[in-house]
């Protein structure tokens, strides 16, 4: 009964949920919302020189998404503006690049709507080879930055004064979320990858009891949101990425009825306030 | 450095005219001290007299822009940050913060826990912690890995004046037992803990250092504090006769306004503690033969 086209994205999609997981937890830890936003609205940009220099569309994502996240740090370290405007800045200033640039190549269609909503019929098997092959690589990385990342996101000049580099965390950090953004984008979409990084971690805040367990939970939490979102979009015809992010606000939801309050009620008790 | 007479005068930090500068302004210039082992540093001074980026300095998160640091190789450094706030997002448990930055086992955690005596709340959320019980669960975290150096920028910050003794006494457990080197950054200016063996007044520069701890002896301070505070404090008692303006000069107190006034210059007076500095052998002598053996060895050393 289902579609081999329906089983490539449900693969697809839990494989992104994995790595979004815990990736969004340091998202939400450290403040990047907006950041991670800024680095997705580049990856049209990078669709757009994809399409117009004949390169590999997720390699072409990646390396723009990256160059994006450096040149952030670069103003910031400027110091003349603050850093949101400086995001506001990057973040549409890419994405309407990539749209004037898509708009030259005439002789290619396409599939905008795709492109920023997500499309599950777009999954192909090398498609999904990628996405496992580099989520496992994101996982793996992440388990060996997993003490500096975190010791440096708690306060980076402790983590530096006990022999840690967290600007080298903080660099790596930012090439996993690029190229997570970049295994992301077709199904999800670029306009809501921030999404799927940011609601499962939320979710997960209210059962978590340590870090660890909390990045774990995300990527359960996100892997259900997924697979809910892609069988409403099946059922209901409309596209992957919006029904996967009402899955996970659905799911985000539910964690604020009475089961998880009795939850954060005992935490507090417990911590003596 | 293996070849010494003792290791007593390696320091484990040492500041050599070290100068820290930003946005073409001098935070802090001039600074000269080290470090020993089981030595208590106490640094002072008023807001924005460049406390906290000193001890930065000392421990390599800022690099001088002048002079130089050295730090014994392998240096491992427990350091207790003046500001430190855990978002709301982060689950983080004292026991958890514990291994923040290197693995520990069990026994340590505990150990260290019970120390500072916080142990029953090792379960507990690190946000749901009072001000006082945030300060012992860091303390608990930078001793726990057995440092060489540990820094407190103002340990007892949102502890009140019992508590704060209990600390100072808890820190100089720690220094007794571990022999450890202490760099401790004091929120008050006159008040210090009495087993700082030097106390470092910052004012942009070093503005004058002593030793506090005769003055802990003196009647007048027991007069005033009790005989349970004179175990753990000290009056530093200074004055600074001249004032930092806002603009960079520096206003004497014969009224003369300079462009700067260099360390050293003698722009300062001390009252009692110049006094006990002056008559007692082994405070600032001491010191010095620390400074000079050093001297030696990174001579020894180029």
């Amino acid at each position: 009964m289902l579609d081999d086209f329906f089983i490539r994205a449900l693969v697809a999609g839990i494989g992104i949920a994995m790595v979004a997981g815990p990736l969004g937890c340091f998202v939400i830890w450290r403040r990047m919302a907006y950041f991670g936003d800024t680095m997705a609205h580049s990856a049209l940009l990078g669709v757009a020189l994809s399409l117009l220099l004949d390169l590999n569309l997720m390699v072409s994502v990646f390396i723009v998404a990256s160059v994006v996240s450096l040149l952030l740090l670069f103003l910031q370290r400027r110091g003349a503006l603050s850093t949101d405007a400086l995001l506001g800045i990057l973040s549409h200033s890419a994405l309407s690049i990539g749209l004037v640039i898509v708009a030259f190549m005439t002789w290619v269609r396409i599939d905008l709507v795709g492109f920023l909503f997500g499309d599950i019929l777009a999954v192909s098997e090398a498609d999904i080879d990628i996405i496992w092959g580099g989520g496992i690589l994101v996982i793996l990385a992440l388990v060996y930055l997993w003490r500096p990342l975190l010791a440096s996101t708690v306060n980076p000049e402790l983590a530096e004064a006990e022999g840690m580099n967290p600007e080298r965390a903080r660099l790596f950090f930012m090439l996993l979320m690029a190229l997570v953004i970049a295994i992301a984008m077709k199904i999800v979409g670029i306009l809501l990858i921030t999404s799927l990084l940011i609601i499962p971690a939320a979710t997960a805040r209210r059962f978590a009891t340590s870090p660890e367990v909390m990045a774990v939970l995300a990527s359960l939490i996100g892997a259900l949101a997924v697979t809910g979102g892609l069988f409403g979009s099946l059922h209901w015809d409309t596209p992957s990425g919006p029904s996967i992010v009402v899955a996970a606000l659905a799911l985000f939801v539910l964690s604020l009825l009475p089961v998880g309050r009795l939850e954060r009620a005992s935490h507090t008790s417990h911590g003596g306030k | 450095m293996l070849n010494f007479r003792s290791p007593d005068i390696v320091p484990l930090v040492s500041l050599t005219n070290a100068g820290v500068r930003r946005n073409r302004r001098w935070l802090v210039r001039g600074v000269e001290f080290s470090i020993s082992r089981g030595e208590i540093v106490t640094l002072i001074g008023p807001n924005g007299s460049g406390k906290s980026t000193t001890a930065k300095t000392a421990i390599g998160v800022l690099k001088p822009d002048e002079g130089s640091v050295a730090r014994l190789a392998g240096l491992k450094v427990g350091y207790v940050p003046q500001k430190l706030a855990v978002d709301w997002t982060l689950p983080l448990t004292v026991e958890r913060l514990m291994t923040l930055t290197g693995p520990l086992k069990g026994r340590e955690i505990e150990e260290a826990l019970a120390a500072t005596g916080m142990l029953h709340m090792a379960k507990a959320e690190v946000q749901h912690l009072s001000g006082g019980e945030f300060q012992r669960a860091l303390l608990a975290r930078a001793i726990a890995r057995k440092p060489d150096l540990l820094v407190l920028d103002e340990p007892v910050q949102g502890v009140d004046f019992s508590g704060e003794i209990a600390l100072y006494e808890l820190i100089k457990q720690i220094r007794n037992r571990t022999g450890c080197g202490i760099l401790l950054i004091s929120h008050d200016l006159h008040i210090v803990m009495a087993e700082t063996d030097t106390v470092v007044c910052l004012n942009g520069h070093v503005c004058c250092r002593g030793t506090p701890q005769a003055v802990s002896q003196s009647p007048e301070y027991l007069k005033l504090f009790g005989r349970r505070a004179a175990g753990a404090l000290a009056v530093y008692s200074h004055h600074h006769d001249h004032t930092h303006l806002p603009d960079g000069r520096v206003l004497h107190a014969d009224g003369s306004i300079t462009e700067s006034c260099f360390p050293g210059d003698g722009h300062h007076h001390h009252d009692e503690a110049e006094n006990v500095h002056d008559h007692e052998p082994d405070c600032g002598c001491g010191h010095h033969t620390r400074l000079h053996g050093f001297d030696a060895a990174e001579k020894r050393d180029a």
